[in-house]
């Protein structure tokens, strides 16, 4: 027990120096590679909880998935966050404590830590535990909780990862150009190039032009890729 | 890309044997830790790691994006079909136990497989699709800025 | 409730995460690190729901009756000093068949309904993502108040130019 009890002190503390550590830190990158820091010591941890199959799946998604999409994001957006002016981070300095504390307040209603008779711990639990050996006769309970016992919570979960792919490619486009052709309906462009506030701006000199015909824009997006992807392996 | 000499040659060693040890996760996710999810995302990293070591053109020959597109919507149909085939068998939405006749246990075991498949499929593919949305899409800044 | 903060200081410490993410998402002005935030936020509320499951001196849910065993060789050293603890160690590694109900595990419920939350929070994390590329392309600028005072030009003076 005692060895548990030191690593988990362990992860605890490694985890409020990462989170830490994001507040303060000004780079997007070393904020987003953080953030598969913080992401790879809680997979650590869920394995010291007994949770294998959570630690699983953070390992391989938030550690792993998650940081490369946000690098992915990063490259297209900005690198540096600028500084929050001190007198903006009261207000929400306040609101947080406060709500640190009324939690804390209620952690005195909380169950002991690893109560086996606490009330979360007692009864549809248990009862998984219980019947999984004769109903299904499988030894991973959480597999046989998630894909039968829960089946249809899955598939809520299945459809919300289905919606939230084709949210992404309805809002970039699986090749990347969503947003980048411009309908002409009889002669007449029904959209703006780009909102009022982005004209100021100097476009960049391969950046597909407001009329250019999707062969164009194709031809622009083939050409620029090498330079791309070197630096994307790279840094990696 | 001739730098990446001992990349190249440690990721084409490391692909297959990721994309082997996500089938692995997928199928003894019975008996240990795993299942769909995350033998998909394992699967998706797979690729991932091929698409930031080739190139995102040769990621996209190796997988098409038509695959994926059909793929995404496949496992979602895969995982409601179950469901639908233990209607007509006379069960309830997605009840397992009418799909063998008479071994409520073994039907339970082929339908967390087939479910499990379909969740394979789905996050899998959707975990490409959103990668390769993201990695085509031109930066608007210049390189220079890193 | 001093005294229940330093005993039970695991739900302490996930709250002092959960705060801190909570105070990256209010604060900060960059979109990125706002998401980066919500995600340090969300990866903390999965800490804290885990948490509650374990169970002191139990295994991992997966169950060791039939020989197969995927998890004996985790949990041994974890003997609890609670009352339950006879029923952890010593006749889990006697009890050979049948007798399930005598190992300890942590409860499988918040595993199962965190496996899930934590593949549809990089499914939305993935439609944030989009979305701040797509307001950088329009925008030029993923801080918060650059784009408010760009809206608020605009919609003053019908143009930003």
């Amino acid at each position: 027990m005692a060895s548990t009890i030191l690593l988990d002190i362990g992860f605890m503390a490694m985890l409020v120096v990462v989170a830490f550590a994001i507040v303060r830190l000004r780079s997007l990158f070393a904020i987003v590679m953080l953030q598969g820091v913080y992401s790879l010591v809680s997979a650590a941890w869920f394995v010291s909880l007994d949770a294998v199959d959570v630690a699983f799946t953070e390992a391989a998604v938030g550690a792993g998935v998650s940081t490369v999409l946000m690098l992915a994001a990063m490259l297209l957006a900005d690198r540096e966050s600028r500084p929050v002016p001190l007198g903006r981070q009261i207000g929400p300095l306040l609101i947080v404590v406060f709500a640190g504390l009324a939690m804390f307040y209620a952690v005195g209603d909380m169950p002991a830590y690893g109560d086996a008779h606490s009330p979360a711990n007692s009864y549809v639990g248990h009862d998984y535990l219980d019947r999984t050996a004769e109903e299904i006769h499988i030894p991973n309970v959480v597999t046989a909780v998630l894909a039968s016992y829960r089946g249809y919570d899955t598939f809520g979960e299945a459809v919300v990862v289905f919606a939230a792919g084709l949210g992404v490619l309805l809002l970039l486009g699986l090749n990347g150009n969503a947003g980048r052709w411009r309908a002409k309906p009889n002669g007449v462009r029904v959209s703006k190039q780009a909102a009022p506030a982005a004209r100021k701006r100097p476009l960049p000199a391969d950046a597909p032009q407001p009329m250019s015909a999707p062969a164009a824009t194709i031809m622009t997006t083939r050409a620029k890729k090498p330079a791309a992807k070197k630096k994307k392996g790279g840094s990696s | 890309m001739t730098p990446h000499v001992i990349l190249r040659i440690i990721a084409k060693f490391l692909i297959p044997l990721i994309a082997l040890f996500a089938f692995y996760v997928q199928f003894h996710g019975d008996f240990g830790p795993g299942g769909g999810f995350q033998a998909g995302v394992i699967l998706a990293a797979s690729v991932i790691l091929y698409a930031l070591i080739f190139g995102l053109e040769a990621a996209k020959e190796a997988i098409p994006p038509s695959w994926v597109r059909i793929g995404m919507s496949l496992g979602v149909l895969l995982y409601g079909g179950t469901g639908v085939v233990t209607w007509m068998l006379g069960g309830e939405f997605l009840n397992y136990s009418v799909l063998i006749d008479g071994y409520p246990a073994k039907g339970q075991h082929y339908g967390i497989i087939a479910v499990e498949l379909g969740v394979l499929l789905a996050v899998a593919s959707v975990m490409l699709a959103i990668f390769y949305a993201f990695g085509s899409r031109q930066p608007d800044l210049s390189e220079e800025d890193w | 409730m001093i005294s229940a903060v330093f005993e039970n200081y695991h739900y302490s410490v996930v709250i002092i995460l959960m705060m801190t993410g909570l105070y990256v998402v209010f604060s900060s002005r960059n979109l990125i690190k706002k998401l980066v935030g919500l995600s340090v936020f969300q990866t903390s509320v999965f800490l804290l729901y885990i948490t509650i499951g374990k169970v002191a001196g139990g295994q991992p849910p997966i169950l060791v009756d039939d020989g197969h065993g995927g998890g004996h060789g985790d949990g041994k050293d974890h003997h609890a000093e609670v009352a339950t603890n006879l029923l952890a160690g010593g006749e889990a590694k006697v009890g050979g068949a049948q007798h399930s109900a005598e190992v300890l595990y942590s409860n499988p419920l918040p595993h199962v309904l965190i496996l899930t939350a934590i593949v549809v929070g990089v499914a939305t994390l993935a439609i944030g993502l989009a979305l701040v590329v797509r307001i950088r392309e329009v925008y030029g600028s993923i801080e918060e108040d650059v784009i408010a005072d760009l809206d608020h030009r605009y919609n003053l003076e019908g143009t930003a130019d």
